[in-house]
């Protein structure tokens, strides 16, 4: 069995598709395992090598990690949900209805979504709490400590815009006293507010504003931060590990 | 900057202009770049601007004044105005919380105006009786039509000692 699954793995590593894709044999070296990450576009920034003890669950717990797969998960089901929203008065509110009620797996998909926002908000923070107790802000990872800042303002962001979009009361009225707080800003505050709602309240024009933010503009500046984060993280010599992370007991 | 690259290129800058040429097309291009920029915010800021709103009118017929009793204060929902009747006249009370916007109710039991926000009171005047609400509920403008209807205008904000004689 395991003979036969090694065999059909050498076939394909052979064969003419195979070579064309990775245009290498088995990463069986250490050079070819460092080829195999330099040579992938989606592994580049990844390390070629790691500290074991950078692995361990109490050094990381794998906050970012999650925080990232929560992302993931939040993109594929909002791409899913576009496809039964529209983002215009008249019909937002009863397409969320529609979607809780009568699309297949609609109701899943939803609160897969919803309560996936609610634990990535959390996962942030706790990130956040988690790296600055270890004093992952310290030098050399200041960059990547105020790219994080801008990351948690782009989640808080995230989750604000798509408040607005089930179009109920709650909706309705948290964006009317959030953006009701940005016009407390000296000078430009109104007008701020204006810009950002399209008008003096929170009307058709704030729905789709609030709509093309968050299914556009704040997920690809998450992604362009995320990649810098990810990148910086190698590049500032990995995640910080302290001396209690050699033995569990410190 | 200019000086030392003028040591550097010798004799290609002429003795008398103290920049060299390239330097010059450079911050002219910097500067070019720059107004474009700024051309281009503004254009942006005025595109996200927008110059028609569908929004409920801002100048509003409140009906004929007979329909509000002596001593009343009566919500108008679609504009977010109460117009309270005193004996010495009318006036016109917004009824958006100067807080954070939530529009309150009026809690005719307590003879005052409440917001489910976060809990300012206001008396019918308008004036702030409790809570975060920073300034009083602002009066809107009121007068009287040709035909005798109550108009309301809440672009223009009156000093609330100002009444519509009855």
């Amino acid at each position: 069995m395991a003979t036969s699954i090694t065999n059909a793995l050498e076939t394909l590593r052979e064969s003419r598709v195979w070579k064309s894709i990775f245009r290498r044999g088995p990463a069986l070296t250490n050079r070819t395992r460092s080829l195999a990450v330099f040579g992938n576009l989606f592994l580049h920034w990844m390390p070629v090598k790691v500290r074991e003890k950078s692995l361990r669950v109490r050094a990381a717990y794998y906050l970012g990690s999650l925080s990232f797969l929560l992302f993931i998960i939040l993109v594929i089901t909002g791409v899913l949900l576009m496809f039964y929203y529209h983002p215009a008065a008249p019909k937002a509110y009863h397409d969320m209805k529609d979607l809780r009620f009568v699309v297949s797996n609609g109701v899943f998909l939803r609160n897969m979504h919803r309560i996936g926002a609610h634990l990535m908000v959390l996962l942030v923070f706790w990130h956040m709490f988690h790296v600055f107790y270890r004093g992952g802000y310290k030098p050399p990872h200041e960059f990547n400590w105020v790219i994080g800042v801008v990351l948690l303002m782009i989640t808080l962001f995230l989750s604000y815009t798509g408040y607005l979009l089930p179009w109920d009361q709650l909706a309705f009225w948290a964006v009317t006293v959030g953006t009701n707080i940005i016009s407390a800003m000296p000078v430009i505050g109104s007008k701020v507010r204006f810009v950002a709602l399209g008008g003096n309240i929170v009307g058709e024009n704030a729905l789709l504003r609030f709509y093309v933010l968050h299914v556009v503009i704040l997920p690809l500046l998450a992604f362009l931060f995320i990649g810098m984060h990810f990148w910086r993280v190698q590049k500032d010599g990995g995640l910080t590990v302290s001396s209690k992370d050699d033995d569990g007991t410190n | 900057m200019s000086d030392a690259k003028s040591t550097d290129a010798g004799n290609l800058v002429t003795p008398t202009a103290g920049v060299s040429r390239r330097d010059f097309l450079s911050e002219l291009t910097i500067g070019a770049l720059g107004i474009a920029g700024l051309g281009a915010g503004a254009l942006t800021y005025q595109y996200f601007s927008p110059n028609v709103l569908f929004e409920p009118a801002t100048t509003f017929r409140a009906g004929n004044p007979d329909l509000y009793p002596v001593n009343s204060v009566t919500f108008l929902q679609d504009q977010l105005v109460y117009i309270v009747r005193t004996v010495s006249g009318f006036f016109a009370v917004s009824s958006v919380c100067t807080h954070l916007g939530c529009v309150t109710q009026w809690k005719p039991e307590a003879n005052m105006i409440a917001c489910p926000c976060h809990g300012s009171k206001f008396s019918p005047e308008g004036n702030k009786l409790a809570g975060p609400a920073p300034r009083p509920l602002p009066h809107y403008s009121i007068s009287l039509t040709a035909d005798g209807e109550l108009l309301v205008d809440k672009l223009q904000t009156i000093k609330a000692d100002q009444v519509l004689k009855a």
